[in-house]
């Protein structure tokens, strides 16, 4: 007796431990057994084109389209800001921060660059070539504002 | 003392009654050669990474600066270390720079910056000799490896290829003008800014940013 109810307990156990083998479900690490070291992935470049990538809405942090290893940006200096600043644009002909970075939370106009806008990789980030995990299914700004439209039978 | 000197005078003067002249001659000779090995085996000895990592002073501060750059570690494997960068290669100018470490030496005595805290306190000073240095001898170190004649800026990303045409090749600046902090972290570039408006690269940001910046995450702005 003691036996059958150890086994009926150990049946479901036992079902879903084979219903994991069998689904193998892809996570990061792919499936790689637990207890053994998965292949590590080539790390993908980074984009460095220098060609300025498309924004998908207007209020959107434009992407970085160049290397930025190694750069400094801390207390002591910011390595962005000594080609992308109001003063350093003629020389480095690089776009210059827009003028909301010099802004401060009240939307007033300052002189110099905002302290809340200093960190640049909090919004702007570089590009990788590296293939998409899954398939992005974001859609444009102007598709929505269509779509939205064509739902409303045209009228604006 | 005046004696002395004028004894010693005689005894120099004096020729030689015991040994031959061809003994002097050689043994001069052999000695020189071993006199002067010696020195510059000496002074390699105090060109090599290994010297200048065995000070803490060096190897906890710039030496670990140095290891995530392109010039400790890259895809080649060719790498520079300290005395590439930081001595003349020529003998005249190594000589003349190794006269001036002996202001170093004095430092190391001394502790000038035997702690974090004092290097980071003196730090602006010694970039900007080292920055001084590479002005004045147009980036000689770094072109030891990197010629302009052998840069091939159709290999290199549009950014670059027009800043090195547009202030490279025409000797408007000099590497180090644009290069700061391309092997160490850069020092409170805020207080560097009243000396070095001119370069590229140099920071022009206006020299409230960092102080502000410092204020607005609630750090003492030193």
């Amino acid at each position: 007796m003691k036996h059958l109810r150890l086994a009926i307990l150990a049946v479901p156990v036992f079902l879903a431990t084979a219903a994991f083998a069998q689904n193998q479900v892809a996570t990061l690490r792919n499936t790689a057994p637990l207890d053994q070291q998965g292949e590590a992935t080539q790390i993908p470049g980074i984009v460095n084109t220098d060609i300025r990538q498309v924004r998908n809405y207007p209020d959107q942090p434009p992407l970085i389209p160049h290397k930025t290893d190694n750069y400094q940006v801390d207390l002591n200096s910011n390595k962005c800001l000594t080609c992308h600043s109001r003063t350093a644009v003629e020389v480095s002909q690089a776009p210059m921060i827009s003028v909301t970075h010099f802004m401060n939370r009240e939307g007033q106009t300052l002189g110099a660059v905002s302290p809340r806008r200093y960190f640049c990789t909090q919004c702007h980030v570089v590009q990788t070539n590296a293939r998409p995990l899954v398939e992005n299914e974001f859609v444009d700004v102007d598709k929505v504002i269509d779509y939205v439209k064509t739902q409303q039978g045209g009228a604006d | 003392m005046w004696n002395f000197l004028k004894r010693l005078w005689w005894i120099i003067r004096r020729p030689s009654a015991y040994f031959s002249l061809g003994f002097l001659t050689m043994g001069g000779f052999v000695m020189g050669i071993i006199f002067w090995g010696g020195f510059n085996t000496a002074l390699e000895v105090t060109n090599t990474e290994a010297f200048c990592t065995s000070c803490h002073e060096m190897r906890d501060n710039v030496f670990e600066e140095l290891k995530p750059t392109i010039h400790y570690s890259n895809s080649s494997g060719v790498r520079a270390s300290c005395p590439d960068c930081h001595v003349p290669h020529n003998w005249t100018n190594k000589i003349a720079r190794k006269m001036q470490a002996s202001k170093e030496v004095w430092g190391k005595i001394f502790g000038t910056i035997n702690t974090r805290e004092k290097f980071l306190e003196h730090r602006l000073e010694l970039a900007q000799h080292e920055w001084a240095r590479l002005e004045a001898n147009d980036s000689l170190e770094c072109r030891n490896c990197h010629s302009d004649e052998s840069m091939d800026i159709t290999r290199q990303s549009k950014r670059a290829a027009d800043a090195h045409e547009r202030f490279l090749f025409t000797g408007e600046k000099t590497c180090i003008s644009c290069h700061k902090g391309i092997a160490h972290q850069l020092p409170d570039m805020a207080a560097a800014e009243g000396e070095d408006h001119a370069g590229l690269l140099a920071p022009a940001h206006g020299e409230g940013l960092l102080a502000s910046t410092r204020s607005y995450l609630g750090l003492s702005s030193d």
